[in-house]
C-alpha cells in the first residue's frame, strides 16, 4: 500500500524504536502530523546506561535523553507522555487512549517494546524486590544500593550481570542466582560464560549456577531472604529480578494483527495490516543474514526497524539491513557482539581470555555467523562486515593472532 | 560555556555553546546537530559519531585511547583527523573547536 500521502502518523511507545521512527520521518521530509503516545513520563531516553553508568550514579538523567524535550516541540512531534494506548480499532483507524480520547491515523507504528518477565514465585511482590527496565525502576533501586547491603540478583543474563558489576563496585555484597548450569546460557557460549564467571569472582561476586529459587521470604512486607529449592536461605536486603523479557504485543494481537513471539513484520517492518508497522523489541522480523525470523532485543535493532518503518511509509528505498549487533559493559570489560551465534557448529577463539582481550568466532558450515569480542574492536568491526557478506573464513586463520584482522577481512570470500 | 562549531559535509556551519565535561557528541545531540547519530549513546561501540577535527585543534583534543583507535581503524572514510566525538570531552581549551561531520552520517 502506498502511504506516501499519509498526513496523520501515530507512534505507540516512545522508546528507542519509536523515537527513531519520529526522527527518520522528519529527516525524510515528512511534514504531516506525528503523535507519539508513551506511558512513561520522561521524554524518549536510552536504556543501556540504566544497568551501567546511570545505575552507578555517574550520569544525570538529561544525559539519557535522545533529544532535548524542546526538539519534539520544535519539530512538530506531539509527545503524549504518561498516556497509554488501550485499543487499536483498525476499521475506523483509531487508537484509543487511557484518558478516553482517540487518535486517528493514516499509518500507525507500534513501538511498544517489552517488559520484564515476572518472577513466578511466592514473595515476588515484597518490598525490596526490583526489576530493571525503566528510569523509574532505577529511581526506586538506586537509593537502596548502599555499600554493605546484600543484594541477590535473579538471572545471569547481560542485564543481571551488568547490575552485579555495578553493585559490587558500589560495595554491596552480591550474589547472582542462575537456574542454568552457566551464566549467559541463553545468549552465548561456554567459553564466554567461563570468562565472565571468573571476572565476577575476581570482584567478589558470588555466582550460583544451577540454583533453583523456590520463594522469597519477607518480614513486615519487606524481603529478607531468597529460599532455594534445596531449602538453603540466602539473606537479602534487596532482590533484583532479571530473567528476560516479554514482548508487548497484546495491543496488536487484540486488534487482530498477526503475532507470534512478537508482532510479525516483513522486511519493511510492516505487519499484516498494510497501515500498521512494528519496530524494536516488540517485533518479530526477518533476519536476512540468517534465513529465518526472530525477535531481537537491542539498540541496533530498534534503530534499524524505526528507520525501516519510516522509509516504508514515505515510499523511500529500504535502508540497509546491517548485521545485528549488541554490546555490554561490565567493570572495565567491553564486550561487542556481532551477529547471532544460535546454531553454530564450530567455535574459534582468537587471543587469550586470561589477557582479557580476545574474541570468540562462531561458524556454521564454514560461514561466520557471530563473534563475541572482548576489548577487541577490530575483531568486532571485521566480523560485522564478514557476517553481512556471509563470508567463508578459514578457522585456522581466525585463531592466528599473527594475521591481522585487516588481512583476514581482505582475504575472506 | 565553550563555543563548538559543527560543519556538515555541504559546508553549513552551526555554532553552539557547550558545557564543560559533556562530550562533543552529547553537545551535538542536545543541539539537534545533524550528521552525528551516536547509536550506542557514547559507549565507544558504534562509530556513528565519527567527526573530522579541524587540523589546528588536533593537538588540543589529544590522542584517542586504544578502544577508540581500534574502532577508527575499521570505520569508513577515516582520515588522520578522524575522532569519535563521544570520546572528546569539552574543556575550556577547546574554545572554538571546529569539527566536520562525514557525508555517510547524513
Ligand atoms: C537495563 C537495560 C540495559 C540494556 N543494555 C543494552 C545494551 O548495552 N546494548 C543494546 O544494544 N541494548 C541494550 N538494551 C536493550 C535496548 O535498550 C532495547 O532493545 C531497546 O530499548 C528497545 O527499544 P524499543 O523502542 O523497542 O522498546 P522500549 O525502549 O521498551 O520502548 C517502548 C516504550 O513503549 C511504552 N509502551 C508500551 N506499551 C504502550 C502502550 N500501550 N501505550 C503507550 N506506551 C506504551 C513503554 O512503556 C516504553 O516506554 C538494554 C535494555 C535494558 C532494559
Ligand atoms: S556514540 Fe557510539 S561510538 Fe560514539
Amino acid at each position: 500500500m502506498d502511504l506516501s500521502s499519509a498526513q496523520k502518523i501515530v507512534i505507540i511507545g516512545g522508546g528507542q524504536a519509536g523515537a527513531q521512527a519520529s526522527f527518520s520521518l522528519r529527516q525524510g521530509g515528512y511534514e504531516g502530523a506525528i503523535t507519539m503516545v508513551c506511558d512513561e513520563h520522561a521524554p524518549p531516553y536510552q536504556r543501556p546506561p540504566l544497568s551501567k553508568a546511570f545505575l552507578k550514579g555517574e550520569l544525570p538523567e538529561e544525559r539519557l535523553y535522545f533529544k532535548p524535550a524542546a526538539w519534539y516541540e520544535d519539530n512538530g512531534v506531539e509527545l503524549m507522555l504518561g498516556m497509554r494506548a488501550t485499543k487499536i480499532d483498525r476499521a475506523t483507524r483509531q487508537v484509543h487512549l487511557s484518558h478516553g480520547g482517540v487518535l486517528e491515523y493514516d499509518a500507525l507504528i507500534l513501538a511498544t517494546g517489552s517488559r520484564p518477565r515476572p518472577l513466578p514465585i511466592e514473595g515476588a511482590s515484597l518490598a525490596g524486590v526490583h526489576e530493571l527496565r525503566s528510569l523509574e525502576d532505577v529511581e526506586r533501586l538506586a537509593p537502596q544500593t548502599i555499600a554493605g547491603r546484600r543484594i541477590v540478583i535473579v538471572g545471569a543474563g547481560y542485564i543481571g550481570l551488568e547490575a552485579a558489576a555495578v553493585a559490587s563496585q558500589l560495595g554491596l555484597d552480591v550474589t547472582v542466582l542462575e537456574m542454568a548450569p552457566r551464566v549467559l546460557a541463553r545468549v552465548t557460549s561456554p567459553v564466554m560464560a567461563e570468562f565472565y564467571e571468573a571476572e565476577h569472582a575476581r570482584h567478589g561476586v558470588k555466582i550460583r549456577c544451577g540454583a533453583g529459587l523456590s520463594a522469597l521470604k519477607g518480614e513486615d512486607g519487606k524481603v529478607t531472604a531468597a529460599v532455594l529449592n534445596t531449602g538453603e536461605e540466602l539473606p537479602a536486603d534487596l532482590v533484583l529480578v532479571g530473567i528476560g523479557i516479554l514482548p508487548n504485543q497484546e495491543l496488536a494481537a487484540e486488534a487482530g494483527v498477526a503475532c507470534e513471539n512478537g508482532i510479525l513484520v516483513d522486511r519493511d517492518a510492516r505487519t499484516n495490516d498494510p497501515r500498521i508497522f512494528a519496530a524494536g523489541d516488540c517485533a518479530c522480523r526477518p533476519l536476512v543474514h540468517f534465513g529465518r525470523t526472530g525477535r531481537l532485543e537491542s539498540v541496533h535493532n530498534a534503530i534499524e526497524q524505526g528507520k525501516l518503518a519510516a522509509a516504508a511509509i514515505l515510499g523511500k528505498p529500504r535502508p540497509a539491513e546491517d548485521t545485528p549487533w549488541f554490546w555490554s559493559d561490565q567493570y572495565d570489560v567491553k564486550l561487542q557482539i556481532a551477529g547471532i551465534g544460535t546454531g553454530y557448529d564450530q567455535l574459534v577463539v582468537r587471543g587469550d581470555p586470561e589477557a582479557r582481550k580476545f574474541a570468540v568466532f562462531y561458524l556454521k558450515g564454514g560461514v561466520l555467523i557471530a563473534a563475541d569480542a572482548v576489548n577487541s574492536a577490530p575483531e568486532f568491526m571485521v566480523a560485522k562486515k564478514l557476517i553481512a557478506s556471509a563470508a567463508v573464513v578459514a578457522p585456522e586463520r581466525l585463531s592466528d593472532t599473527s594475521i591481522s584482522m585487516k588481512e583476514i577481512a581482505a582475504e575472506a570470500v | 560555556m565553550v563555543k563548538i562549531i559543527y560543519r556538515d559535509f555541504e559546508g553549513t556551519v552551526r555554532e553552539v555553546e557547550a558545557k564543560v565535561g559533556e562530550t562533543v557528541m552529547e553537545t551535538a545531540i542536545k543541539n539537534g546537530i545533524p550528521g552525528i547519530d551516536a547509536d550506542c549513546g557514547g559507549a565507544c561501540a558504534c562509530a556513528t559519531c565519527h567527526v573530522y577535527v579541524d587540523p589546528s585543534f588536533m593537538e588540543k583534543v589529544g590522542t584517542p585511547e586504544d578502544m577508540e583507535q581500534s574502532m577508527l581503524d575499521f570505520a569508513e572514510n577515516v582520515t588522520e583527523n578522524s575522532r569519535l566525538s563521544c570520546q572528546i570531552p569539552v574543556s575550556e581549551d577547546l574554545e572554538g573547536l571546529t569539527v566536520t561531520t562525514p557525508e555517510a552520517q547524513h
